[in-house]
């Protein structure tokens, strides 16, 4: 079962105000996308600056004013919902987020910032058991429960991202979004809140979208892989096929880049010239062609649609072979 | 003799009564035209170490407590005000983290980049120098870029100003410090190039300090691994990220997620990365040591040679765990 589908999603902002405050100019920050993530799943997301893989994150939870398409969420159109619907809804979907200290309040003990969704949504009566749940949430992200009156700033940045866990948690979500949660975290540190993510998901049934630049972390945690350039889809399958046989040539020179000087059997590193086009003015065509090794003519003038180069392996390029 | 011996080097913070002591005995050497690698992770002393080398630390809040840093010749912790002038820039220089923050954002950055030619080598000083120095770090029609302001610029082609500043001067000695940590992957990757191939062209020497141990074994020769203000391993790059010898390179070198491999689970480090002036007593690592003895909470472990070229401060990283001989 999909629990949730987006379909021709766009989000575009607007940049530049002219002088009488309209504006000048968009980012297409998510431009035309559609996928689906099926319960329990993981579905990494990875794309560089600018890719509109934390737009399209804050889209899902309607933090952003979404352009056009439709988002469905257990079979539910979420883009309509307003007011106290919509807030109702937002339980069964939470976030998780880079900066664990810029995401929590510094003058809330953690017990507090754990314990707010719960009174948000009324999900606990009395204080005793109210108690007895944050303490079982500190512990099922590996906290000490006695822990919970101290803030945040007495943690250090591992202890604070399990806070931020614990806190998404609470609620008892369906789906997670998180936006590079291990990105700010020491290396030592990352392998504990990726192991910690999976043992979550595999006793509560989650469903993550794990947003992320980082392909080896994304390799290792999720079942599908989208790789996004420019607000588009550039290729979507599942994972090991995405990195064992990428078939987008922007997929194959991010995988190209990532630093491993020991990986067997893998391509002679191939670094593309050029920097990141900038998402107010994109190149023609297809977004990646003035980087791409083998640009084609009409890779200038044709968006290329995403087409089938394996069972559920999707690619956006015209030369990709289409399956037969 | 080497280009830069660091010999027992300790760096203080604080005021007397409350000093911290971030750095405590760390000692490697950079040869000419070496490129060595330094990781470790946030707090381990690995920028502080850097800063050294030229005296860029301001002090106070930063005391050099003891031992000696020697950079072509001279006697860096002794250098009288001049000598350190001659020495920052010509001798080495630094490129940093944000370049953002590093570039004067109301100045074009043709002037910034001349800036360095006149103070250092005022016979170059002149546009073309500052073309062919653009050039050379990868910044395509570079003409065009001399009039624009850092704000024109993306993250890499800021980077990549930086980089020329730094060489401008012609140093024997480059101090990258995270340098392609802020910026995505393919432009990380371009930058890494360039710098390589800069480094291989001029003989320069490279020290190379990121948190990233596959992206530090790619680049360098030789790589020092540090935490909690000490070196804990030595080595040539490949042999060291082949089979590590102490148990926290072990650790580290396991616990990250690499392309291609098929593990289920990661195997992480327990506990936290300690901070400075919370450093365990005996061996640092200990806590969250895997084959942890019970006098390692005791005694400090001395940095010994296991192999020829080859330090470790553990003395049961051989015993205990015979390195496998699989890559």
């Amino acid at each position: 079962m999909n629990l949730l589908e987006i379909d021709q999603l766009h989000v575009h902002y607007p940049v530049h105000s002219d002088r009488w405050g309209g504006p000048r100019a968009w980012v297409r920050a998510v431009d035309g996308l559609s996928l689906t993530i099926p319960a329990g799943e993981t579905l990494g997301l990875v794309g560089e600056s600018g890719c509109g893989k934390t737009t399209l994150g804050r889209a899902i939870l309607r933090l952003v004013p979404i352009t056009s398409g439709r988002i469905r969420f257990a079979h539910e159109d979420l883009v309509r919902l307003r007011g106290r619907d919509l807030r109702q809804r937002r339980r069964q979907f939470q976030m998780i987020f880079q900066d664990p200290m810029g995401s929590l309040n510094p003058r809330l003990t953690i017990g507090q910032i754990v314990g707010e969704p719960l009174s948000i949504h009324r999900l606990v009566s009395g204080r005793s058991a109210r108690r007895r749940r944050i303490a079982g949430l500190l512990q099922s992200v590996g906290l000490n429960p006695d822990d919970s009156e101290r803030y945040p700033h007495e943690f250090s940045g591992g202890q604070r991202q399990r806070i931020g866990i614990a806190r998404a948690l609470a609620v008892e979500p369906r789906l997670l979004v998180c936006d590079e949660p291990v990105s700010a975290l020491d290396v030592s540190v990352q392998a504990q809140i990726i192991n910690l993510l999976q043992d979550l998901q595999r006793a509560h049934g989650l469903t993550y979208l794990f947003i992320t630049h980082d392909l080896a972390v994304v390799e290792h945690i999720s079942h599908r892989l989208l790789v996004m350039y420019l607000g588009r889809m550039a290729e979507l399958g599942p994972t090991r096929q995405v990195c064992r046989t990428p078939q987008h040539p922007y997929t194959q020179t991010l995988l190209a880049a990532v630093p491993a000087p020991d990986a067997p059997g893998r391509p002679p590193r191939s670094v593309i010239s050029g920097d990141i086009p900038s998402p107010i003015h994109p190149p023609s065509g297809c977004p990646f062609h003035p980087r791409c090794p083998r640009a084609e003519p009409r890779c200038r003038e044709e968006i290329p649609a995403p087409r089938l180069v394996a069972p559920g392996h999707w690619a956006a390029c015209h030369r990709a072979e289409s399956a037969p | 003799m080497a280009l830069l011996e660091i010999q027992d080097l300790q760096i203080d913070f604080g005021n007397d009564s409350s000093a911290v002591r971030a750095v405590d005995g760390v000692s490697f050497d950079v040869e000419a035209g070496e490129t060595v690698g330094m990781v470790g992770e946030s707090g381990c002393g690995k920028s502080a170490s850097a800063l050294a080398i030229a005296r860029l630390l301001p002090s106070p809040p930063a005391r050099y407590a003891g031992g000696s840093i020697h950079l072509a010749g001279c006697d860096v912790l002794s250098l009288p005000p001049r000598g350190l002038r001659r020495l920052r820039g010509r001798i080495v220089s630094y490129v940093f983290q944000e370049p953002a923050s590093c570039l004067n954002p109301v100045m074009r950055i043709g002037r910034q980049i001349r800036e360095s030619l006149r103070l250092h080598r005022p016979e170059a000083d002149s546009d073309a120098e500052v073309v062919s120095l653009l050039h050379r770090v990868g910044i395509a029609s570079p003409e065009r870029r001399l009039r624009d302001y850092p704000h024109h610029l993306s993250g890499g082609m800021q980077q990549r100003v930086m980089i020329a500043m730094a060489l401008a001067s012609e140093p024997q000695l480059l101090v990258a410090d995270e340098p392609t940590t802020a910026l995505d992957v393919t432009i990380q990757a371009q930058i890494l190039d360039r710098l390589r191939s800069i480094q291989r062209e001029s003989a320069m020497s490279l020290l190379l300090i990121s948190h990233n141990l596959l992206l530090v074994a790619q680049m360098a020769d030789r790589v020092v691994v540090m935490y909690a203000g000490q070196v804990v391993e030595t080595g040539p790059a490949r042999h060291v990220l082949r089979q590590p010898f102490h148990p926290y390179t072990r650790c580290l070198h396991d616990s990250i997620p690499r392309l291609g491999s098929d593990q289920s689970r990661l195997r992480a480090i327990p506990g936290q990365v300690p901070q400075p002036g919370h450093f365990p007593s005996g061996c640092r690592f200990h806590p969250r040591c895997p084959i942890v003895q019970p006098d390692c909470s005791r005694t400090v472990p001395p940095l010994v040679d296991a192999e020829p070229g080859r330090q470790v401060r553990c003395p049961y990283a051989l015993a205990l765990s015979p390195p496998d001989p699989s890559p």
